[in-house]
């Protein structure tokens, strides 16, 4: 069960250079639009896709994500609804689709019952930025039992030893961070990166996705060779924002 | 891959992997200094000679015989250099900050005082130095923001969320998963990922060892009951820490109850069913949330008590029974004030004023021969606008508007 997300990224990646994974904020600017958002997407080619659930504390967000997630609390956005969507995102969609979101909303919902409501969603896995696997027992006993995958995150700051941990309590996918702060600012692409992503691939076996600043096809292509998963996140909201929901099918069509 | 900073159920390190390495600095650099005997002589050193410690044990013989109950003391923390107990920690943090070699502090702030304390300590060890603080509490607190800026730091208001203290924390935390190679984040309360809680409380426990001491000489015995303020809680596990073990003594924390409990507006979270375990902020205490896990507004007129969390220290001490909460009202705790001031010359911070309330509603019940301490956390000059309004002062109205008059000039 565990490899099914491998499985399907290795797969994709016989055929494609780079797999693109997307990442949008549940409820924003609506559930409708974020559910026209994910149509336009896995039509222009998107691989995966991140779905957040809006947690008033997003402490690793930057502005752009920071302020979708507001606003989606304030038109009344609930945990209820979130996996209401994607259940409906799962049965109309063929991609995998994974949760982000924070520990509070795992903790209180009950970490069994949430990686149960998961997987009977059809989620493959879940991205939780505030909860390390040394405070992670029960959520990960949960995530196992439900085969469902906790996804871990490598940082540039993360020791080669903090990753070979990281690696070994993970599974899916790594998501490495290309720089540090929160999402949504410039990231530079550049030789410090390279030595970084090798360190990452020496550290883990699961396929390698790449987020944080990464905005353009320039970006997306100098990724090719060093990763499997390039992710674009806050830049489809800031698309979004300027220019509507309609330019988000062309916008992911120029990327690859 | 230890868990670490637990306190029963509560506490712990919820932090991005970002931050993994600088909070293993952090606990090396921690565990070193309380570890080093001449640490804690360095820095009651620093502190009576940079600050007025031994702050005094202030008897209030008016409020005392005003209520004709137990002898009254005050705690001094509003004496401390930048007039609040927040001194203490961030002085400590500071010390910590030139071992490990970093050159920018970073602070939330919600009353200012920990800001000013912050900008203070940047100013004296030559750091460089930003302030968040929400844009609510930069209104109502505007003299501090007036002298965080003089002292050279950087104030950024803050307009995401309730642009309260809980927003300026986590601004405080994007900064740092971007600067932490340079830059130190001196969190001001006994609340986030271990170490802060432990490590705050650390440093304000020299309240509590000064107040002990005093106690006994002044009255030969131990108080009957010692009160403080809960914001976050450091003022009142400084105090706390030096009475902990004694049975004899009850400590009662003072939590804010904004506009009265029943109408939801307040920020009590341990003596109210209103709040449950949860994890925000790099911890898991008792949070003012939804069903949901959302967190809610709050509401106090004192801001650096406006907090929907607490320390994880102090969520054990509730559970376990061995301190308890109760709560003071907006209106209750204007009326402590004013009769603080009248009857002592004393003019507590709004947020200490709270310790005072709670006192005042049982001290008359205790027998004259007990005592009891309050702490007095911080002074209230930067509560004079807020203060103002609440006396709804015509003087003082009529003199800003002619301030007002003369700039417009
Ligand atoms: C004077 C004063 N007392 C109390 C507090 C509340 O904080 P804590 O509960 O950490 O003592 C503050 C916080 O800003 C303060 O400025």
């Amino acid at each position: 069960m565990t490899i099914v997300l491998e499985a399907y990224i290795r797969e994709k990646r016989e055929k494609k250079d780079i797999l693109l994974m997307t990442h949008i904020v549940l409820g924003y600017p609506s559930m409708e639009a974020s559910m026209e958002i994910v149509a336009q997407m896995v039509a222009a080619g998107v691989d995966l896709m991140e779905l957040q659930i809006p947690f008033s504390e997003p402490m690793a967000d930057g502005p752009v994500i920071l302020k979708a997630n507001q606003k989606a609390l304030e038109a009344g956005v609930r945990v209820a609804d979130c996996f209401k969507f994607a259940k409906e995102a799962t049965k109309r969609f063929e991609i995998p689709f994974l949760f982000m979101t924070y520990t509070n909303i795992l903790f209180k919902y009950g970490m069994e019952a949430f990686a149960g409501d998961m997987a009977r969603a059809g989620i493959k896995g879940a991205i939780v930025p505030d909860l390390p696997p040394e405070e992670g027992d029960a959520y990960l006993n949960a995530m196992a039992e439900q085969g469902c995958h906790p996804v871990y995150i490598f940082s540039p700051t993360t020791t080669d030893e903090r990753m070979e941990l990281l690696s070994g309590k993970g599974s899916g996918l790594m998501y490495c961070m290309a720089r540090k702060g929160v999402t949504g600012k410039e990231t530079t692409f550049s030789h410090d990166l390279d030595t970084y992503l090798d360190r990452c691939k020496k550290a883990t076996d699961l396929p390698l996705a790449v987020g944080f600043g990464v905005k353009d096809k320039e970006d997306v292509a100098y990724l090719k060779g060093k990763a499997d998963i390039a992710v674009i996140g806050s830049q489809t909201i800031r698309i979004v924002n300027e220019q509507g929901i309609d330019a988000v099918g062309p916008f992911i069509r120029n990327l690859q | 891959m230890d868990k670490r900073g637990y306190y029963g159920e509560f506490g712990g390190a919820f932090i991005p992997e970002i931050l993994s390495a600088t909070f293993d600095d952090l606990v090396a650099h921690f565990n070193g200094i309380k570890n080093d005997p001449l640490f804690w002589d360095s820095y009651v050193d620093l502190m009576s000679t940079y600050s007025c410690r031994a702050t005094p044990l202030t008897y209030a013989e008016n409020l005392t015989n005003h209520f004709g109950g137990a002898k009254i003391y005050i705690k001094r923390e509003d004496l401390n250099h930048t007039g609040a107990h927040k001194a203490n920690n961030v002085m400590g943090q500071g010390l910590l900050v030139k071992k490990m070699g970093k050159t920018r502090v970073i602070a939330e702030t919600g009353a200012g005082q920990h800001g000013v304390a912050t900008a203070t300590m940047a100013a004296k060890f030559g750091f460089d130095c930003t302030i968040y603080m929400g844009e609510v509490d930069v209104k109502r607190q505007r003299p501090n923001v007036f002298w965080m800026e003089q002292m050279g730091a950087t104030v950024i208001p803050v307009t995401d969320g309730t642009r309260i203290l809980k927003d300026a924390i986590n601004e405080a935390f994007r900064d740092w998963v971007t600067n932490m190679e340079t830059t130190h984040y001196v969190l001001g309360t006994a609340c986030g990922p271990h170490p802060f809680p432990e490590m705050v409380s650390y440093f304000q426990s020299i309240i509590g060892k000064e107040a002990r001491k005093q106690i006994l000489e002044r009255e030969g015995k131990l108080p009957a009951r010692v009160y403080a303020c809960v914001g976050g809680g450091s003022n009142a596990m400084g105090i706390f820490s030096g009475f902990l073990p004694d049975a004899g003594v009850t400590c009662v924390g003072v939590e804010a109850a904004g506009r009265g409990l029943a109408t939801g507006e307040h920020a009590s979270r341990l003596c109210t069913d209103d709040a449950s375990v949860g994890v925000a902020q790099g911890y898991k205490t008792f949070f003012l949330q939804d069903d949901d896990g959302q967190m809610k507004e709050t509401h106090s007129i004192a801001a650096g008590l406006d907090y929907v969390g607490v320390s994880p220290i102090l969520s054990q001490l509730h559970v376990e029974k061995k301190a308890r909460f109760e709560s003071a009202t907006d209106e209750e705790v204007i009326a402590a004030l004013k009769l603080t001031m009248q009857k002592e010359g004393i003019i507590p911070a709004l947020e200490s004023a709270h310790a005072f309330a709670g006192a005042f509603k049982e001290v008359g019940n205790l027998p004259p021969d007990q005592c009891i301490i309050i702490n007095q956390s911080g002074r209230g000059d930067k509560d004079i606008f807020t203060v103002a309004d609440a006396f709804d002062d015509p003087q003082w109205k009529a003199f800003i508007k002619e301030k007002a008059g003369d700039y417009r000039a």
